[in-house]
């Protein structure tokens, strides 16, 4: 796991929204996305541009992770938004409609020339790329394997469902297999995945119990529409006490036998190997506790 | 003079009388009783069985006495639905009557009409817990010579005790009443709720007049309001706006923001060593702080804790928490919507109670004496923890004292909820406009960029560090507030005083003076 940061929430704020991008980091959530895609009206894509791009320099988001989600290149706004905040160096740049390696390789370039122009390294910033296409989804893998600045990748409900032709419903049938498939890839690349927004804002319990499902099937964490959200989805994803006891008690003796020279031992007669302990330093990690 | 939060205060004002300074929240009480001597309540005799109905409410006040310079009361349970307040002050106006004192409990939006009887003489003088609209701007702006006497909901009842104000006529609106003036808000078309704040009214003032849209046999039960203290009764077709006295329910806020505080707040609750089996709790009825029962209620039930009792004004929130058996009872001095009023008629733990007994400090104990835990709003909190929940950004009179400083002089744990800015206003100041709550009754800020404990309460801070709650300095959010919004220029007052704050003890904590132009 690469800088590893939790990424419970990504909370997704219009770049037009002086307001909401002002609060955007009292909330909690682990994540600020701050949006110049489907946000911003066309008519409304410079003024979003140069808002954003002031008001980064200027907010406080505190200990939010800052992503910026620029248009796609083939729009007549993605270059413009690529001049203007990769030399912000937000955290991340969210790239839409990711659909094959070349094209994150080409994005990479102009990046990296943009970087260079501005005296930039090129392993500050990094890539999230956003899988909204079946084509995406069938080059998952690639598109999150083969570039060190990819550490995340997000699947877009909607405009899956669109590309796909069929309709959004809220047991995610129609996108479960690409779900899978994104996370497979993810977890194969050691990088985050995060799912799809849940649209409904005023629904608590199909937001707990879709978060649940994707915290089960493998998602790092979910994106957020509504500031509402952030608590519900951190509780499912936050290690309740006892897991953290548990976590805690096979690091620690991991470490011991570790010391001693023995590789698979037991704990209350079950045996403890290598992924488990992963899995318990992962959990410890969320819940940013360190083993002395 | 000054008080001893640094304010100046006149030792005397014309029509006012003279004044004492504020010098501490209980220094007046330590004494163990009032020094000002109390007033009689006005003892009448009537025949038996001698009519109080009155045709109209005018013939009523006819029957009252009108005259030159007397003091008219009002309860504001009709919140902003009422219509009687301005009737009232119209048909004196039509008689003639000049130099009112307008005694309300409270003033809404809905009083808006009666501002040109302040402009002409009809009304020249005005004690109330709130001030609000046009009639707050105009009061900022001057239009009255006397200044206008700001009070909590329990230094009201003190204050008639006291005879600083002396009620000539009380004019009570109740959704149900009988011939005789026993009276409820509990039930009728126009049921309001508690009738709490009309209570001493009734006991106090020269000549009571009962009007009422409800006309029930004989008794009206329950006697929230009983027949030994009224002189009249009116049958009018309606009191008021039915969907501006009370709403179905009061629903939690949807503001994320609003939200956000109000989590903030009862993790500071559930961490502050006051949140124990019994504990007793009030909350504010809008916006974060009735958002924080919402947070509350779910601990409650996470870590199956019973409360005592909820205090104050009561929403369908508060029901909700009693029927669940979160808490044994409510006392209800004010009630906010519908299912209140059918919770108050019918379950016998959901107590009614007068301001006396919630909230006026010379007694032998009102119930905000009881309270662990109160969240409350504020317009403006100061770097002392001092809290305006009167005068808004521009200096105008925009809200209310109400039951702010009682409670939080009672409260075990008083938590100010209110986002670190409103619009491009900064809420943190070095120095509140207008003090109406002093800082040494408040324990906690809770903003949405931070939490600030009033240095006074270490253990309190200490317990919510060790929670790893986010908590700063107040000085420090408040410069980093500074840092987003700028800092506004001040305003700018003429000398005249526009309105004198009291402290629930009668002492001044602070004065308003008029604005500029």
């Amino acid at each position: 796991m690469k800088n590893f940061r939790n990424r419970r929430t990504m909370l997704y704020i219009p770049g037009n929204n002086p307001a909401m991008i002002q609060q955007g980091g009292v909330y909690g959530a682990d994540s600020i996305l701050l949006d110049l895609e489907d946000a911003v009206a066309l008519n409304q894509k410079d003024a979003a541009r140069a808002l954003v791009r002031n008001m980064i320099k200027v907010t406080n988001f505190y200990d939010a992770e800052v992503c910026v989600r620029v248009n796609h290149l083939s729009t007549p706004f993605g270059l413009a938004d690529l001049e203007e905040i990769v030399p912000l160096q937000p955290s991340a740049i969210r790239y839409p409609k990711t659909e094959s390696p070349e094209e994150v390789a080409d994005l990479l370039a102009i990046i990296e020339k943009i970087e260079d122009r501005h005296g930039l390294p090129h392993n500050r910033m990094t890539l999230h790329a956003m899988i909204e296409t079946a084509m995406g989804v069938q080059n998952v893998f690639n598109i999150a394997s083969k570039f060190s600045r990819v550490d995340a990748i997000t699947i877009g409900g909607q405009d899956l469902t669109a590309d796909m032709n069929i309709i959004y419903t809220s047991d995610g049938a129609g996108i479960d297999f690409a779900r899978k498939r994104i996370v497979m890839a993810a977890k194969a690349s050691h990088i985050d995945v995060i799912d799809t927004v849940f649209p409904d804002v005023n629904d608590e319990e199909g937001l707990r119990k879709e978060t649940e499902y994707a915290k089960k099937i493998g998602f790092t964490g979910k994106a957020v529409i509504n500031p509402r959200q952030i608590d519900i989805i951190h509780e499912v994803y936050t290690p309740t006490e006892e897991e953290i006891r548990k976590a805690y008690r096979i690091v620690k003796e991991f470490r011991a036998n570790s010391a001693a020279g023995i590789g698979v031992f037991a704990i209350e007669g079950k045996m403890i190997d290598a992924p488990i302990v992963a899995r318990a330093e992962y959990l410890l990690r969320l819940a940013k506790i360190t083993v002395s | 003079m000054l008080n001893s939060l640094g304010r100046e205060i006149p030792e005397y004002i014309e029509g006012i009388g003279k004044l004492e300074p504020y010098q501490g929240a209980l220094t007046k009480l330590r004494k163990g009783w009032m020094d000002e001597p109390t007033i009689p309540a006005p003892n009448k005799a009537y025949l038996p069985h001698q009519s109080k109905l009155c045709k109209t409410l005018e013939e009523a006040i006819i029957r009252s006495n009108p005259h030159n310079g007397m003091t008219v009361s009002f309860h504001h349970h009709l919140r902003n639905g009422d219509i009687l307040l301005v009737q009232t002050l119209t048909i004196l106006h039509n008689m003639g009557i000049r130099e009112i004192t307008l005694a309300s409990s409270s003033l809404n939006e809905c009083h808006d009409p009666i501002l040109p009887y302040l402009k002409d003489g009809t009304v020249t003088r005005i004690f109330s817990s709130g001030i609000r609209s046009q009639l707050g701007q105009a009061i900022a702006m001057g239009v009255l010579d006397t200044p206008v006497v700001i009070h909590s909901h329990g230094g009201r009842v003190r204050s008639i005790h006291t005879g600083k104000i002396q009620i000539d006529l009380a004019v009570i609106p109740a959704s149900a009443a009988d011939c005789e003036g026993n009276a409820t808000g509990s039930h009728g078309k126009s049921a309001f709720g508690s009738i709490g704040y009309a209570v001493i009214d009734a006991r106090y003032a020269k000549q009571v007049i009962v009007v009422t849209d409800n006309l029930v046999d004989f008794p009206c039960i329950p006697l929230s309001i009983s027949q030994n203290f009224i002189d009249h009764v009116v049958l009018v077709d309606s009191i008021g706006d039915a969907s501006k006295i009370a709403t179905g329910t009061t629903r939690i806020t949807n503001s994320p923001m609003d939200l956000r505080i109000a989590k903030l707040a009862a993790d500071v609750i559930e961490h502050s060593g006051f949140f124990v089996p019994g504990f007793a709790f009030q909350v504010g009825a809008g916006g974060a702080s009735l958002a924080v029962a919402k947070f509350i209620r779910e601990k409650m039930k996470t870590k199956g804790l019973k409360g005592s009792f909820m205090l104050g004004g009561i929403t369908s929130y508060c029901v909700d928490m009693l029927n669940e058996g979160l808490f044994e009872t409510i006392f209800d001095v004010q009630s906010f919507d519908a299912v209140v009023s059918n919770s108050l008629l019918n379950n016998r733990r959901h107590i009614e109670i007068p301001a006396a007994l919630y909230a006026n400090p010379f007694n032998c104990g009102c119930i905000t004496n009881k309270i662990d835990v109160v969240v409350l709003g504020a317009l403006e909190i100061d770097v002392d923890f001092n809290v305006n929940v009167i005068t808004g950004s521009e200096g105008k009179i925009r809200g209310a004292s109400g039951g702010h400083s009682d409670t939080a002089s009672g409260a075990k744990l008083t938590v100010v909820v209110c986002p670190s800015f409103r619009g491009r206003i900064p809420i943190i100041k070095k120095r509140v406009h207008t003090i109406v709550t002093p800082g040494e009754t408040v324990h906690v800020l809770v903003t949405e960029r931070g939490i600030c404990v009033n240095p006074a309460f270490k253990e309190l801070e200490e317990n919510l560090r060790r929670a790893g709650l986010n908590i700063k300095e107040i000085h420090d959010l408040e410069i980093e507030v500074d840092q987003i919004t700028g800092i506004p220029a001040p305003l700018e007052y003429t000398d005249k005083i526009v309105g004198i704050v009291e402290y629930r003890d009668g002492t001044i904590i602070d004065v308003i003076r008029q604005l500029k132009e």
